[in-house]
């Protein structure tokens, strides 16, 4: 029992070491800009720089459509197959899995060819069809996320007493989703959300093979060509990563509170 | 000294005493059962004894070897838990030479020796399954089997029964019975069903707060329980405040009757307990007295009817067995009930 | 379709109609443009069926990509199991304070999300030339870990740091897998007279295995089709396949767009039979389960 428990602090202090030097070692690089002495240069340059602030909203306005288009795809899916197609739930959940095992990459890569401009649907001839692009392509990578975060929600509750319930009480399909099933498995929504964010704030390479003007991308131009504002951006990027996951834990424990209250 | 013989025992977690100052000693072959409501200790007790708590003080002991410092794997001690605790990833077959393979027996005297225990337990043909394929029932066997296969010293069953259903309860509690005095394995049963502990046990320890209130066997604690806890929890029963009308002479006052308990009380009220079988709508021996009373309840339960009857300003439960040619009387009606004043238990607080 | 009784196809639709956006969007988006990359795999300009692409993967160039995106993917997806189960144990099994599992899952959920460009800045910020853990290990200890062979933009340094988010995504998968082993099972076991040692052996392992292989296989494919953090931190200098693959599509560097098919469709192909291979080994490993 005594031999077990140093073993077990052994095997979280590896962890903290190798967790935690490459964290520091960020934050005492993004600090090292100014010559002898410790500084916020890095960050003021990096903050002020224009690209970042035009790549950041754009990725912050392509994560928030994401979020939307995920949450319209997924959240009635999820519930439709729990509720009246459950023999079709292993393809469903296999299919939601698929990106997980593709490369992302691959998948960009089938988009470019696919709906290049001499195809049926051209969408990477224009902004606007390369933006949808894009967006749909984060959805994919948040699918499996986003599924699963719902899918768990929604075994939580018992979605067809709730629907049986709404309807004997003359609630339609939209009222029923909008006014029952979503407020339900808001948390789970949220969860999944966030995490979705965390993904698409960063991400490289669709937006750099898609060409949009990301911050992924940009990102990788600072990283090829300065010193000291990657470090910042990492840092940056981290704490973001930070929020979004310190987000999913709030609004689970709140979550948890008002099923107490229950 | 018995075979198993635990004294001074005690077990804190934090500033809560958990156990305190346990004594026990039990016979080679005896069946024990520890009896008590939920956090009352007794799970605890049968954990140190196998060893998975530490006692904060005190010595178990088994055949004069103290076992308290030796861990779990080292006792020689087969236990039943409440969950089954099947090995879900092994068959039934080698589940229950779990024990003799990580002990080195031989495969061949493995398989015989795992035949035999099924053989025992009635589930010979299983061997082949997985603990999935099996109900409750038959999972608790087979964990039964794989406790009893090493030959331990003592055997420990954890609430083995409480996560089955009603019918399966009584016809497994009987067969773990009689395979107890098959093999005449010193036993430890932990229960907080006191039909199971009254109709199992060679003796029953109840125990309450960390404390065996009373040892004894099954037919002293229902009968002669020495403290109000245990009087309580086994069986139901009335309780009553008489008035004492008599404290020498030992005469109380139920709703105005006078009743002869046959030894003196003192103080001006008296704390009496009666079984609910003890009191009937018709004398059943000359000994008995008649008491004015209402019915205010009927249960009928089947073989039994259950009536309240308001006497003075106690209330009495009494059980009557149905007869069909004597329906139960409706609620309201004034009758009289009657009781052997001998069986009225005085309580001591 | 015209069909005079309504009422009977009326039935079918509404009920299958429910998931028809979804069908839409993966058909789009997922499944069409995977089967697109396959075919053309198999396609020359022309559209005629051909061998051709596949086998002219057969350089060794590109066999050399593959080889080493295999090895770094299967070191990084190895290493991450065995020393995100160790954590993981620690913290479920270990006696460790209950308090610190919170913060380590929360911790790992970040860290399993932190991979991409920023990973690479926060690696080399550490252990590059001017890094914290580089310059502090010669002038400490006057150990130069870059006179010793040691490179960032290298099989060991790439593996070092997709450890980052591997060891975070085990834990993360492998800790509901433990939580799922009943204190009964090991209870049971050592009454039985096992130690601890014969009960992992025989019980907890061979519980644990469908998970520790489902996980195993998914860390294999996220490391070997992780593009960004390479890519970051080495340019590319460091030829794994996916960073071949972002070349060809950028600039046709193999300059003949069918390879690149092929190339995808040879990533696909690897994820593909990792997982394969994970979904036999459960099934022979889940007789026991319902």
């Amino acid at each position: 029992m005594r031999m077990q428990r140093v073993w077990a602090w052994v095997a979280l202090a590896f962890g903290l070491v190798y967790f935690f030097l490459p964290l520091i070692g960020t934050v005492e690089f993004s600090l090292r800009m100014r010559r002898g002495e410790y500084s916020l240069d890095a960050y003021r340059v990096v903050l002020s720089d224009p690209r970042f602030q035009q790549t950041f909203s754009y990725s912050v306005v392509m994560a928030l459509c994401t979020i939307v288009v995920g949450v319209l795809i997924v959240v009635p899916t999820a519930y439709w197959v729990r509720l009246r197609l459950p023999r079709l739930r292993p393809i469903v959940e296999f299919v939601t899995l698929l990106p997980l095992v593709i490369p992302p990459i691959v998948i960009v890569f089938g988009y470019i060819r696919m709906y290049n401009t001499s195809s049926f649907l051209p969408l990477t001839g224009s902004a606007t069809g390369t933006n949808f692009l894009l967006m749909m392509g984060y959805t994919t990578l948040a699918l499996p996320y986003m599924y699963r975060a719902v899918d768990t929600g929604l075994r939580a509750i018992d979605i067809r007493t709730l629907t049986e319930a709404a309807q004997s009480l003359g609630a339609g399909w939209f009222t029923i989703m909008a006014r029952v099933i979503m407020p339900n498995v808001l948390v789970a929504i949220l969860s999944g959300a966030f995490l979705t964010f965390a993904i698409v704030i960063g991400e490289f390479v669709l937006a750099a093979l898609l060409n949009r003007p990301a911050f992924g991308p940009y990102l990788q131009l600072v990283g090829a060509n300065r010193a000291y504002e990657p470090a910042a951006l990492a840092v940056i990027a981290f704490s973001i990563t930070w929020i979004c996951m310190g987000l999913i834990q709030l609004v689970t424990r709140f979550s948890r509170h008002t099923q107490a209250r229950r | 000294m018995g075979y198993l013989h635990i004294s001074n025992l005690q077990k804190s977690f934090g500033p809560t005493q958990v156990v305190k100052d346990f004594n026990l000693s039990v016979e080679k072959g005896e069946f024990i059962s520890f009896l008590g409501p939920s956090g009352c200790g007794k799970t605890t007790t049968l954990r140190m004894v196998a060893g998975f708590e530490t006692p904060s003080a005190g010595t178990i002991q088994i055949e004069g070897r103290d076992i308290v410092r030796l861990r779990p794997n080292q006792r020689n001690i087969g236990m039943v838990f409440q969950s089954y605790a099947l090995f879900p990833n092994l068959t039934v077959a080698d589940n229950v030479g779990f024990g003799l393979r990580v002990a080195g027996v031989s495969r061949a005297e493995r398989a015989e020796r795992v035949a035999e225990m099924l053989g025992i337990v009635g589930l010979g043909e299983y061997g082949a399954r997985y603990p999935f394929q099996l109900s409750g029932g038959q999972q608790q066997r087979v964990a039964l089997a794989r406790a009893l296969a090493v030959r331990p010293q003592v055997l420990l069953l954890d609430e083995p029964l409480s996560a089955l259903d009603a019918k399966i309860r009584v016809s497994l509690r009987e067969e773990i019975r009689a395979i107890q005095r098959k093999l005449g394995i010193t036993t430890i049963y932990v229960t907080h069903d006191q039909e199971e502990a009254l109709s199992m046990s060679d003796r029953i320890v109840v125990m309450n707060n960390g404390v065996a209130e009373q040892v004894a066997a099954p037919y002293e604690i229902y009968n002669r329980p020495t403290t109000r806890f245990v009087a309580n929890f086994v069986g139901t029963l009335n309780l009553i405040e008489a008035q004492v009308a008599d404290g020498p002479a030992g005469v109380v006052e139920i709703g105005g009757t006078p009743l002869p308990l046959g030894r003196p009380v003192q103080g001006a009220t008296v704390a009496l307990a009666l079984r609910p079988e003890s009191v009937s709508l018709v004398p059943a021996s000359g000994r008995d007295v008649p008491l004015p009373a209402e019915i205010s309840e009927v249960h009928f339960l089947g073989s039994v009817i259950r009536i309240r009857a308001r006497v003075g300003t106690a209330s009495l439960s009494l059980d009557t067995f149905n007869t069909p040619d004597a329906p139960p009387p409706p609620v309201g009606e004034q009758a009289r009930i009657w009781l052997n004043p001998r069986d009225l238990m005085v309580l001591e607080e | 379709m015209d069909i005079p009784d309504a009422r009977p196809r009326r039935q079918l639709p509404l009920h299958w109609l429910g998931i028809l956006p979804f069908t839409a969007f993966a058909v789009l988006f997922l499944i069409w443009p995977t089967m697109h990359i396959v075919a053309g795999a198999f396609r020359t300009p022309q559209g005629d069926f051909t061998l051709q692409n596949i086998a002219n993967l057969w350089t060794p160039s590109i066999i050399a990509s593959y080889w080493i995106s295999i090895r770094i993917s299967f070191a990084s997806a190895l290493l991450g199991c065995v020393i995100g189960f160790a954590i993981a144990a620690a913290v479920t099994l270990g006696g460790l304070p209950r308090g610190i599992r919170g913060p380590l899952l929360t911790f790992s959920g970040v860290a399993s999300n932190f991979a991409g460009v920023p990973l690479a800045f926060a690696f080399l910020a550490t252990l590059g030339r001017l890094g914290l853990v580089t310059v502090l290990l010669r002038e400490w200890f006057g150990v130069n870990i870059y006179a010793m062979g040691f490179n960032l933009l290298s099989f060991f340094g790439l593996t070092l740091t997709y450890l980052f988010f591997q060891i975070p995504l085990m834990i993360l998968i492998i800790t509901p897998a433990l939580d799922g082993l009943k204190k009964d099972w090991r209870e049971a076991a050592s009454i039985l007279g096992a130690t601890g040692a014969q009960y992992w052996r025989i019980v907890a392992f061979p519980i644990l295995w469908p998970a520790l292989l489902g996980t195993f296989a998914l860390l294999f494919a996220n490391a070997f089709g992780a593009v960004a953090t390479a890519y970051a931190l080495t340019g590319s200098s460091l030829s794994i396949v996916p960073i071949l693959l972002f070349a060809q599509i950028r600039g046709d560097v193999l300059q003949d767009p069918h390879l690149g098919y092929a190339l995808a469709f040879g990533m696909i192909l690897v994820t593909g039979i990792a997982n394969l291979i994970y979904v036999i080994l459960r099934a022979r490993s889940e007789r026991w389960m319902q």
